[in-house]
């Protein structure tokens, strides 16, 4: 217990300290790379939410991301057309309506993805997830208006209030890192509460779930939907971060790479997969550094760690508490 | 706890690596498409800029280079976050390589902003050629519609009354087809759209017979070209209906994975391996010494490349005034594997276009022989609505 | 629509159908059995196409090459079940999930460093190479019929094989019961290293046959694991009459949809038709394990 607190004081000052440390190195660039990691974390830690607490190994995350971040991209690509988006809406800039908004359409777009896949099980369930991603990226893709396969460029960061500027990289990782501590106290209150004992007790045994009388569809689509609002929200933040929407950001390997986050930094933990997203990042950014083979040693690497560390990096590091 | 401590510092200890100092020297950022199947574009890119910059002995303007390889694995954001880093941390002095339009598009803005010089050794989004062009950014290869316009050109000249288009169903498809119709005005009798990277085209095939058009216009490449053409040849229909395309469906990439299929089919281009220039004779021969491979429009546009900036770089006097090196690239002669070439006022190239066919050569293996010339000193579509 | 065409597009879907149960039959018998799901499934099939294509090379018979192709992968697969994945079969399908997504990635980098990163040349012996009018005006390639012919005779061997033989009396056993046949006394490693190894084979083939119709390229076994993966779930995962019959069901509505639909909603037919099927029938057309 008290080796975890003292982990986690620590990683609290190392991430507030990290732009100020990066710019007296005298490499803010690093600033960039760490508010990249930020998002995935987010994303990760989202789908923590259904895959590590639901037991819903859901193959189409980046599809919910792709969403968020495409709601930003239209609206924003319409206020500064000056056009009016389906003929009526007219596009907008703001973070306070597109952020929100992005959680919205995501969360819409999660629930009647979730109310489909949540009746089948196992592998459907992860086929089927990664069949509503396929049909939301061909869409995007062949969405000519807004630059399909070639993506939409944002022509400006969303916009919060004068003291706010997303333009400026240390500001947009202190975002970052707020909206991640934001959610994760979030989804700590939501999986420590009675929804997220029902939730564990679905994964572990539906049937007893059922039997005592707990409509488990239910729960699980509203674990689901939120899992999918959180992942706009990523979205939302991704848009910003590269300034550009794309369909590239949902392609299913994407997804893929949301699950070994999920798994290398230890299913269900929440801070674990946030964990998983940073040291996966940095993997693939060290190991492309050194070789264009680099997957040749991705590969083999990923298939080690779940084979010998089951518990994910989390695991390793923390001693768990028992539930 | 000691664990923990050991993770971080080694994470950091990779993470940065030392800044190389020296600061006389060129430093190249080449961000393309190396891992997956899309890798073959950014080899050929790379392997012909490398050759470029070895026959420059490992110089440009005089001053040593060296090159930082990035791979955008075809994902836009994760060319921005390469083109970030390489201006940032590395300080690079131009970005070059880039192949996709999307990552093209994605990474303009960051690059553009700080004022580095970024290059296309191939993209070329109309976006950039026209509205949205900026005077830090330059294309050595093309504008995306330029090649599919000299076929439209050309079968309009030709006469033929009826064409079937066919094209993935992404932005550059419907660019290349729209390019076509730009100079092609005869009866466009069925535009096909099919899934990116489809692998079947039996059931498209079969209404294109049904269709009979005079001729088929088709934009595939890598791949989806080797698919089509090996099955367009199989239903019989390479008999039946030519086929034309633009460069990128019958270039070298292609061609060695097809085999007779392809024979007969037409292509324009701005460039093809037979271009009967003595530094294209030097270049495609130097290239199959190397490399052990014919040299594709990829390979011929990153060397130009190479040696362009090198052009610019002599006449600047150096690569850190970059405001120099950019003034030097719009007025200097560019030596060039084309032949006779120069940048418009959008920075794209005014170049010639010809009709090719491909033939056997005599050592048994598939080429783009010259056949006429069909566009000279093109411009594209797009430099008048660029204001700089 | 003529109905000359019609036929020579019905022609088209099965063909494209008995090509996916090629690759759908090896992936669901593994699944069936050893209740574990192989995404790497797509990279024998790649590594079937350059196995093929580089035996073509070396001795310029299509036969040879085919066979070599299927021995190569055979051993190939069963090595792969050996040395690595018999760890994963008690792993939940998660694990499974991604240890294979790890080996796609290992093999498509592997043959780009061994083959580099363009593509391969597989031709088509004269012989293959014409079109015959089965339908008149229509006439249709040789080696597309060749294609249906050994997709419908593989279906009957595994029919024959997985009713009549000692082998698939063992297969069946384990598709219902693991347990009994453990408790049998059957050698259950070299059992399961064998389905591996035959499951490994049929996606060879599918890459050997797929190879002189399509590029042979580092990556060409990703998009049709993704269609395979459809047609199994489709048909019930484990169930190889199921996979059979979702193959064709899958080749034919991704043929019309592609003549028929507008082309977004073409790419998307199959996906709609599996997102349809498992809203009423969340196991698949034919659930095999009850």
């Amino acid at each position: 217990m008290v080796r975890n607190r003292i982990l986690g004081t620590l990683l609290a000052i190392a991430l507030l300290a990290l732009p100020p440390v990066a710019q007296a190195l005298g490499e803010p660039f690093y600033i960039g790379i760490a508010s990249r990691m930020l998002v995935f974390a987010l994303a990760a830690m989202s789908l923590d939410l259904i895959l590590g607490y639901g037991g819903m190994v859901c193959f189409g995350h980046a599809a919910f991301i792709g969403i968020g971040a495409y709601v930003v991209g239209i609206l924003g690509h319409h206020a500064a057309e000056e056009t009016l988006l389906l003929g009526f809406i007219p596009g907008t800039s703001s973070g306070w309506i597109t952020w929100p908004l992005a959680m919205l359409c995501a969360g819409i777009f999660a629930f009647l993805v979730g109310a489909v896949s949540i009746r089948t099980q196992g592998l459907y369930f992860i086929m089927i997830t990664l069949a509503f991603a396929q049909m939301a990226y061909f869409f995007f893709v062949t969405l000519k208006g807004y630059g399909g396969d070639d993506g939409l460029r944002l022509p400006q960061r969303s916009q919060f209030s004068d003291l706010i500027s997303l333009r400026d990289k240390t500001t947009f990782y202190y975002v970052a890192l707020g909206v991640l501590t934001a959610v994760y106290l979030l989804l700590l209150r939501v999986t420590r509460s009675r929804f997220g004992m029902v939730l564990r007790g679905a994964k572990e045994n539906e049937r007893r779930m059922l039997h005592i009388g707990v409509p488990t569809y239910r729960y699980r689509l509203a674990a689901f939907t939120i899992a999918g609002a959180l992942a706009g929200l990523a979205g939302a933040l991704m848009a910003n971060q590269a300034n550009f929407v794309s369909p590239a950001m949902m392609h299913w390997t994407r997804s893929g790479e949301l699950i070994v986050m999920v798994i290398l930094g230890g299913v269900g933990s929440l801070l674990g997969p946030a964990i998983g997203a940073v040291a996966f990042l940095s993997l693939e950014e060290v190991l492309s550094a050194y070789t264009e083979h680099w997957q040749i040693a991705l590969g083999p690497l990923l298939l080690a760690v779940i084979y010998f560390a089951r518990r994910g990096i989390y695991g390793a590091l923390v001693t768990r508490r028992v539930l | 706890m000691l664990k923990a401590a050991l993770l971080i510092s080694t994470s950091i200890a990779l993470l940065s690596f030392p800044a190389s100092a020296a600061q006389d020297k060129v430093k190249i950022g080449f961000i393309s498409t190396f891992s997956g199947p899309q890798g073959v574009l950014g080899r050929e890119l790379l392997d012909g800029f490398n050759l470029g910059l070895k026959h420059l002995g490992g110089k440009l303007g005089g001053a040593e280079t060296v090159i930082i390889q990035g791979d955008d694995q075809a994902k836009p954001d994760i060319g921005v976050q390469l083109a970030e880093k390489m201006v940032e941390r590395d300080k690079v002095d131009v970005i070059t390589g880039i192949n996709f339009s999307n990552v093209m598009l994605a990474v303009a803005k960051p690059v553009l902003e700080s004022k580095t010089l970024l290059l296309s050794v191939n993209a070329g989004p109309s976006q950039l050629a026209g509205k949205e062009c900026h005077p830090y950014y330059f294309s050595i290869s093309y504008q995306n519609d330029n090649v599919a316009e000299a076929m439209g050109q050309f079968l309009a000249a030709k006469g033929v009354k009826t064409v079937y288009l066919m094209a993935p169903n992404y932005p550059s498809g419907k660019d290349q087809m729209n390019g076509f119709k730009r100079f092609y005005h005869g009866q466009i009798v069925g535009e096909v759209y099919t899934q990116f990277n489809q692998p079947d085209y039996a059931a498209e095939l079969a209404q294109i017979r049904q269709t009979k058009p005079e001729a088929v216009f088709y934009f595939y490449p890598g791949g989806m070209g080797i698919n089509f053409l090996k099955q367009y040849a199989q239903a019989g229909l390479k008999s039946e209906i030519p086929l034309y395309g633009p460069s990128f469906s019958l270039d070298q990439t292609i061609l060695p994975a097809v085999g007779d299929a392809a024979l007969g089919a037409f292509s324009t281009s701005f460039w093809s391996e037979t271009m009967d220039t003595s530094l294209n004779r030097k270049f495609v021969a130097d290239f199959e010494a190397t490399y052990g491979r014919v040299p594709s429009p990829y390979a011929a546009t990153a060397y130009d490349g190479a040696l362009a900036l090198n052009s610019a770089i002599k006449a600047a006097g150096g690569s850190k005034n970059r405001e120099a090196v950019r003034k030097a690239l719009e007025t200097v002669k560019l030596d060039s594997v084309r032949g006779d070439i120069k940048f418009n006022t959008n920075h794209h190239p005014i170049q010639n276009y010809y009709l090719y066919e491909v033939v056997k050569d005599p050592k048994g293996r598939l080429t783009n022989a010259h056949r006429s010339e069909v566009f000279r000193q093109h411009k594209d579509a797009y430099f008048e609505s660029c204001k700089m | 629509m003529g109905i000359l065409l019609f036929l020579e597009q019905l022609l088209n879907g099965l063909q494209l159908g008995t090509m996916l149960f090629l690759m759908a039959s090896g992936l669901t018998l593994v699944f069936g059995i050893m209740n574990f799901v192989n995404l790497a499934h797509g990279s024998l099939y790649m590594m079937g196409a350059y196995f093929a294509a580089t035996l073509f090379q070396l001795t310029g018979s299509l036969l040879l090459a085919s066979a070599g192709a299927f021995v190569g992968v055979l051993i190939l697969g069963m090595a792969l079940e050996a040395i690595i994945l018999r760890g994963f079969y008690h792993r939940d399908h998660l694990d499974q999930v991604l240890a294979t997504f790890g080996l796609i990635l290992f093999f498509n980098e592997l043959v780009r460093m061994i083959w580099g990163p363009q593509a391969y040349f597989l031709a088509l012996p004269e012989m293959l190479n014409g079109s015959i009018e089965l339908i008149p005006g229509a006439p249709y390639p040789v080696y597309r019929l060749l294609i249906i012919l050994i997709g419908v005779a593989v279906g009957a061997f595994l029919y024959m094989l997985i009713t009549h033989s000692r082998l698939g009396m063992l297969i069946r056993a384990g598709a219902s019961n693991r347990g009994m046949i453990e408790s049998l006394g059957v050698n259950i490693r070299i059992l399961f290293t064998l389905v591996f190894g035959l499951g490994a084979a049929l996606a060879g083939l599918a890459g050997t046959l797929a190879g002189p119709l399509l590029a042979v390229q580092v990556g060409m076994g990703d998009g049709v694991l993704i269609t395979t993966l459809v047609v199994i779930v489709i048909g019930g995962i484990g169930s190889v009459r199921g996979a059979f019959l979702a193959a064709l069901l899958v080749g034919l509505v991704d043929t019309f949809g592609r003549m028929l639909l507008p082309a977004s909603l073409a790419e998307m037919s199959i996906y709609i038709l599996m997102a349809a099927i498992l809203w009423r029938r969340p196991q698949g057309l034919f659930p095999a394990h009850g």
